[in-house]
């Protein structure tokens, strides 16, 4: 199966095995600093369900995606049904089920990087790394992702790790900048 | 922080920050935009503080860093005041001769300056370059000279002008009758005129409405309003307090893309420091209007930028359209009346309250008044941000503004709308830009996406990215749109991939009328543009790809084959040694070979043989010739300036 070499983004959040696989979320510890950071977020809010989005939004930047136990919670909290949760968290495209690598790459495949060869990065970076987009490898160190449009047309083909954008990218420097990260 | 009170307070405290301000101080202004930032600019900005810092020159001179002023192709930007002297392409390592030599010397570092292609003359100020001389700036002018984290930077340049005279000298009809007297029409794509709309919620019995800013920007290659969001945040909230007052709502909202942190970040500073000087909040200036406003995440979805599911979004559900019996300025957010309108429309209001309607409608076409931003992207020599007046024609924008296409290449067709607007081809560049006038060449103005393909880009392939991209970006709440695109999809990677067949275009052609027809929201019902107006100009490229397996742009990857040719070929081994699938064959003074069977296609041997061999090339549509035979594969080394000998003509060196 191909879960055994790398998590996809919309892995149901519920199996268990994904979890223990990733540093034992299961750990009571770790569930009660997840609980706090949760209510935290929705006290922020003044606990308000029309917030939905802005609580998801919040836990994730902070914990860089959303466990299935911090889903519950906020399902207790807002007194939102768990399935409601759901169909927003896999309707928007910025929300992760699954843990995020180390490192966070994102080619931009925006009209003006496509016109100048996106493709052919991402190709490459695909095959560097051996993940698609929505995948981290389970060594955790890097998350593939393709975003619509970064901003910085002048500079495409365009690959963003980690914050950093580089630009006039081609194939042979995307797969030497993928080895600066480790 | 001062809180104003009155209009006169305001006019007293701006007139206090303006003569605390010495105009012949020096003042570095660097671009802190994406694309500068991209290209290094925060390490311009630290290297400049830094190096103003040592030479004890912190009380003499000022350092900021500003808003886009849309020239990311030369970036970072740097301009200097008082003088307004440009310097593109900015390094970190320019910047201690920047400072001794313009700072110090006053004298100008000519290197650094816009040198035009064609003529060779160099620009010394922003206003000199070609690039900008043909625009007319009205909202995207402050962004180069305002400090976008500093209220006091647009106070000092007539920020919140407009609203202190509309709520000082005006009624809230009167706003309302201005902004539709200026005809000014929505820039995030429909063009719905903006004073209607406000008119239909003023007017409508709920008490409680709302104005909401859509700044939830998802057009691949459009980025003006992130750059007004990230610039200029001020000047949309002016604009959102205007319209407040107008249809007498007191709340708004910004629902700003989750892709955009750093706009999220100054539009909250701005609502902050808007609120400190009383700008918002209760009581705005003593006028007794009250207005708050709250900035709201997206969290990537496409369709969010249209009206009813942007709605639905704020909400806090997932952002699926809704059915618009009644528009949205009636029943919207939490069904009650909701103004949406676009971040650049918002940002034009200050400036129709400031000048008037009159002056407003002196720009632009009958029926498009005004400016509009356009992001020029692509295959293009000057990309970035353009703002001209509407009824410019595109040969003037893409040739007078962008600089052409770069390295001698023709252009074929430019790109206007987003994806779900169309592709306008060279015979059509006389059209002038305006709302009317693109939608009846097939195309739309969308939110001012304009990107520009060259002869290498095959239109099939643009058509069937563009409708992968609406593909993915179905709610799927409607057949037509899930499902019709879906197919669409299908069908067009079918042909790029030389698995066409006949009828594929007339089924195309009905999966687009059905799409068209009975998709429920603007996404579906103008997602099959791409197609349809790639059709209607480019059918021929279509036909060579299902008929002959051929791209004539040399682009579809699955059509092509690279070949190299053994004429050319001077065995220096670049692409055999960059190759990733091992798949070249050769030696030292042995022609190279591609093994096709081996070869992936990625192009890697094209990019990195010198150009002047030049001796890969791509084929389409007809068989790779067969590779020369072992024996005759030696090049044998000529004498330099020797005519070319026997060897077969191999090794012509000259060539």
């Amino acid at each position: 199966m191909d879960t055994c070499t790398k998590l996809s983004k919309t892995d149901p959040p519920v199996d268990p095995q994904i979890n223990q696989q990733v540093g034992q979320q299961s750990d009571r510890k770790i569930d009660q600093q997840l609980e706090k950071l949760v209510d935290r977020v929705i006290d922020k809010h003044k606990g308000e369900a029309s917030a939905l989005l802005q609580v998801l939004l919040d836990i994730q930047s902070e914990n860089s995606w959303l466990p299935k136990q911090a889903l519950g919670r906020v399902s207790e909290r807002l007194e939102v049904p768990l399935n409601r949760i759901q169909h927003i968290v896999t309707f928007y495209k910025a929300f992760s089920l699954v843990p995020k690598g180390r490192h966070k790459v994102h080619i931009c495949v925006g009209t003006a990087c496509h016109v100048r060869g996106a493709t052919r990065i991402l190709d490459t970076v695909e095959e560097a790394i051996g993940i698609k987009p929505g995948e981290t490898d389970l060594e955790l160190k890097f998350s593939l992702e393709t975003v619509n449009c970064l901003g910085c047309c002048a500079l495409g083909p365009v690959m963003e790790v980690d914050g950093k954008v580089h630009g006039k990218m081609s194939p042979v420097k995307a797969s030497e900048v993928l080895k600066i990260y480790e | 922080m001062p809180r104003l009170n009155t209009p006169e307070e305001l006019e007293g405290f701006r007139q206090e920050l303006v003569s605390k301000r010495d105009p012949n101080k020096p003042c570095i202004s660097i671009c802190a935009g994406a694309g500068c930032i991209a290209s290094g600019a925060a390490e311009v900005i630290e290297a400049f503080k830094a190096e103003i810092e040592s030479q004890g020159l912190a009380a003499k001179v000022d350092t900021k860093g500003t808003g886009c002023p849309g020239f990311c192709e030369q970036g970072p930007v740097v301009v200097i005041y008082p003088e307004e002297i440009c310097y593109l392409g900015v390094t970190a390592k320019d910047v201690p001769e920047i400072v001794s030599e313009t700072i110090k010397e006053n004298k100008i570092v000519e290197r650094l300056f816009f040198k035009d292609p064609v003529t060779g003359v160099r620009a010394v100020h922003e206003y000199d370059i070609s690039f900008y001389k043909a625009q007319e700036r009205t909202v995207l002018c402050n962004n180069i000279k305002i400090d976008s984290k500093s209220i006091d930077d647009y106070l000092a340049l007539g920020g919140y002008t407009a609203l202190a005279k509309a709520l000082s000298q005006m009624t809230d009809v009167e706003v309302l009758e201005e902004v539709k007297r200026s005809n000014l029409r929505g820039r995030g794509g429909a063009g719905f005129p903006a004073g209607r709309k406000w008119e239909g919620s003023r007017n409508a019995d709920e008490p409680i409405k709302y104005v909401i800013v859509n700044a939830d920007e998802g057009d691949p290659g459009a980025f003006m309003d992130r750059a007004l969001l990230e610039g200029n945040p001020h000047s949309i909230l002016e604009g959102l307090i205007l319209g407040g007052y107008a249809i007498a709502s007191h709340e708004g909202y910004f629902y700003v893309r989750q892709e955009y942190p750093l706009a999220v970040e100054n539009i909250n500073l701005a609502i902050k420091q808007a609120e400190s000087y009383g700008l918002l909040g209760e009581n705005i200036l003593g006028s007794g209007f009250d207005f708050k406003v709250m900035v709201h995440q997206g969290a990537g979805a496409f369709v969010c930028g249209e009206s009813t599911a942007l709605m639905t979004s704020l909400e806090g559900r997932a952002g699926e359209p809704r059915p618009k019996y009644t528009r949205s300025n009636i029943k919207g957010l939490w069904n009650r009346p909701s103004v949406l309108n676009n971040v650049e429309t918002w940002a034009n209001v200050p400036h129709i309250i400031n000048r008037g309607a009159d002056w407003f409608n002196t720009v632009g076409t009958d029926s498009s008044k005004g400016t509009k931003i356009f992001s020029l992207v692509g295959k293009i020599t000057n990309t970035g941000l353009v703002e001209v007046p509407m009824g410019m024609t595109l040969r003037d924008i893409i040739y007078k503004i962008g600089g052409g296409i770069p390295d001698g290449k023709k252009f074929k067709a430019v790109q206007t709308g987003g994806p779900s607007g169309g592709c306008i081809p060279e015979d059509q560049l006389d059209l002038q830009v305006g709302f009317d006038e693109l939608t009846q060449a097939g195309s739309m103005m969308g939110s001012g996406g304009m990107i520009v393909l060259d002869e290498d880009t095959c239109m099939v392939d643009v058509a069937r990215y563009f409708i992968h991209f609406l593909t993915d970006e179905s709610c799927g709440k409607c057949v037509p749109c899930r499902e019709g695109l879906r197919q669409m999809d299908r069908i067009l990677t079918n042909i790029t991939q030389g698995r066409g067949k006949e009828g594929d275009i007339e089924l195309l052609e009905e999966l687009s009328e059905t799409a068209v027809e009975a998709s429920l929201c603007a996404l579906g019902k103008s997602a099959p543009n791409p197609f349809l107006s790639t059709l209607r100009y480019f059918r021929e490229e279509y036909e060579a790809h299902i008929r002959e397996k051929r791209c004539p742009a040399l682009a579809c990857k699955a059509l092509i084959s690279f070949y190299i040719d053994p004429d050319k070929c001077l065995a220096c081994g670049i692409c055999r040694k960059k190759c990733p699938a091992g798949a070249i064959d050769g030696d030292k003074k042995i022609i190279h070979i591609i093994d096709q069977e081996l070869c992936t296609n990625c192009g890697t041997c094209f990019e990195v043989c010198p150009a002047k061999f030049g001796a890969v090339t791509k084929i389409s549509g007809v068989p790779v010739p067969a590779p020369l035979a072992q024996e005759k594969r030696m090049i044998i080394k000529k004498a330099p300036k020797e005519s070319p000998k026997k060897n077969q003509g191999k090794a012509g060196k000259n060539e």
